[in-house]
């Protein structure tokens, strides 16, 4: 189909376009801008496919949240713009050999696999017959693929509680309000009738005047 | 396919409505507006004294916790619209696995909740 290729050719230009801008982006705000649009071309090409659930569910979760996310972590490092650009050429290197291990292994892995008979069997999947994208979805992940899905929920779990080990501090010096408390207070336990002589304040512990 | 793209359509036309009025309204401005600028009027203004620092400055990490929590339960929701669609298929295994799913979730919240990590302070 013409328009679909034409459709492909441009969700696909625009994301290996805007992946090459995260990398050369010298402020990391607008790396993380281009990674969200990223993020949406991949929707796209999700779109293309047919995989439409897929295409919201990055659209909510990493554009909605993620990307969030990592514009936190960035205002969180406390960006120094010249002296990241001081640091480029000193880990060029680094990051060169990490990009070119990632890169050797995925060619590896395509060299010895291919496109074998699996992913050809798996890439016309995503509409079986006649169900939408999700049912078809649904169908299988919490029957045929339970376990993963249970794993999917622990690993959630896993990261709920990492988060708050690692982050949450409370403050000391902080007076919460406790509204069960206050809701509890009574008469009885608020006030106390204390009998006072004449020429007495009633009151040993507090210094006069601030009756 | 086409017939995808066609439903599709509907969706071009907001996002072009949407970039139509944002753009128009960021470049109205430029040509609209008295643009008469002077050094004094650009700089900064700190009600009344000279700018202290710079104006990117340290985030709190609980806001990180905050958007960390949002996305968990997020992904829990986006997990209930396949089961909710093909709940009738799926019969009472997938119906007490996303129980199990939810379960585990729930512990996780309680423990959130527990150690007071949904309030500020």
């Amino acid at each position: 189909m013409a328009l679909t290729a034409v459709f492909f050719y441009l969700f696909a230009t625009l994301a290996v376009a805007s992946a090459a801008m995260v990398i050369v982006a010298k402020n990391p705000v607008h790396a993380v801008l281009f990674l969200i649009l990223v993020f949406f071309n991949a929707a796209g090409l999700f779109v293309l496919l047919n995989a439409e659930f897929l295409a919201m569910l990055l659209v909510i979760v990493y554009v909605g949240a993620v990307a969030v996310l990592f514009l936190f972590v960035v205002m969180m490092l406390d960006v120094d713009f010249a002296e990241l650009r001081a640091g480029f050429i000193k880990n060029a290197p680094i990051g060169v050999i990490v990009g070119g291990v990632v890169l050797a292994e995925l060619i590896a892995l395509f060299v010895a696999r291919g496109a074998g008979p699996v992913t050809t069997a798996v890439k016309g999947s995503p509409v079986p017959s006649g169900v939408s994208n999700t049912e078809a979805l649904g169908l299988i992940i919490y029957t045929k693929y339970v376990f993963f899905f249970q794993a999917a929920g622990l690993i959630l779990l896993v990261a709920m509680i990492g988060a708050i080990v690692l982050t949450l501090q409370h403050r000391k010096a902080v007076r919460r309000q406790s509204i069960p408390v206050q809701v509890a207070r009574t008469p009885a336990n608020a006030m106390a009738v204390v009998k006072v002589a004449p020429g007495e304040t009633g009151m040993p512990a507090e210094p006069k005047g601030q009756g | 396919m086409n017939e995808l793209l066609m439903g599709y359509l509907p969706l071009v036309v907001f996002i072009g409505v949407a970039l139509a009025i944002g753009a128009g309204l960021m470049v109205a401005p430029f040509l609209l507006a008295v643009n008469n600028p002077d050094p004094e009027k650009v700089s900064a203004y700190e009600c009344g004294f000279n700018a202290f620092d710079d104006a990117r400055m340290k985030f709190d990490v609980r806001f990180y916790l905050v958007s960390l929590l949002f996305i968990i339960f997020d992904l829990e929701i986006a997990f209930l619209f396949p089961w909710a669609v093909a709940f009738k298929e799926i019969g009472a295994f997938g119906f007490w696995s996303m129980m199990v799913f939810l379960g585990v979730l729930t512990i996780g919240f309680i423990y959130e909740w527990r150690k007071g990590a949904l309030e500020w302070d």
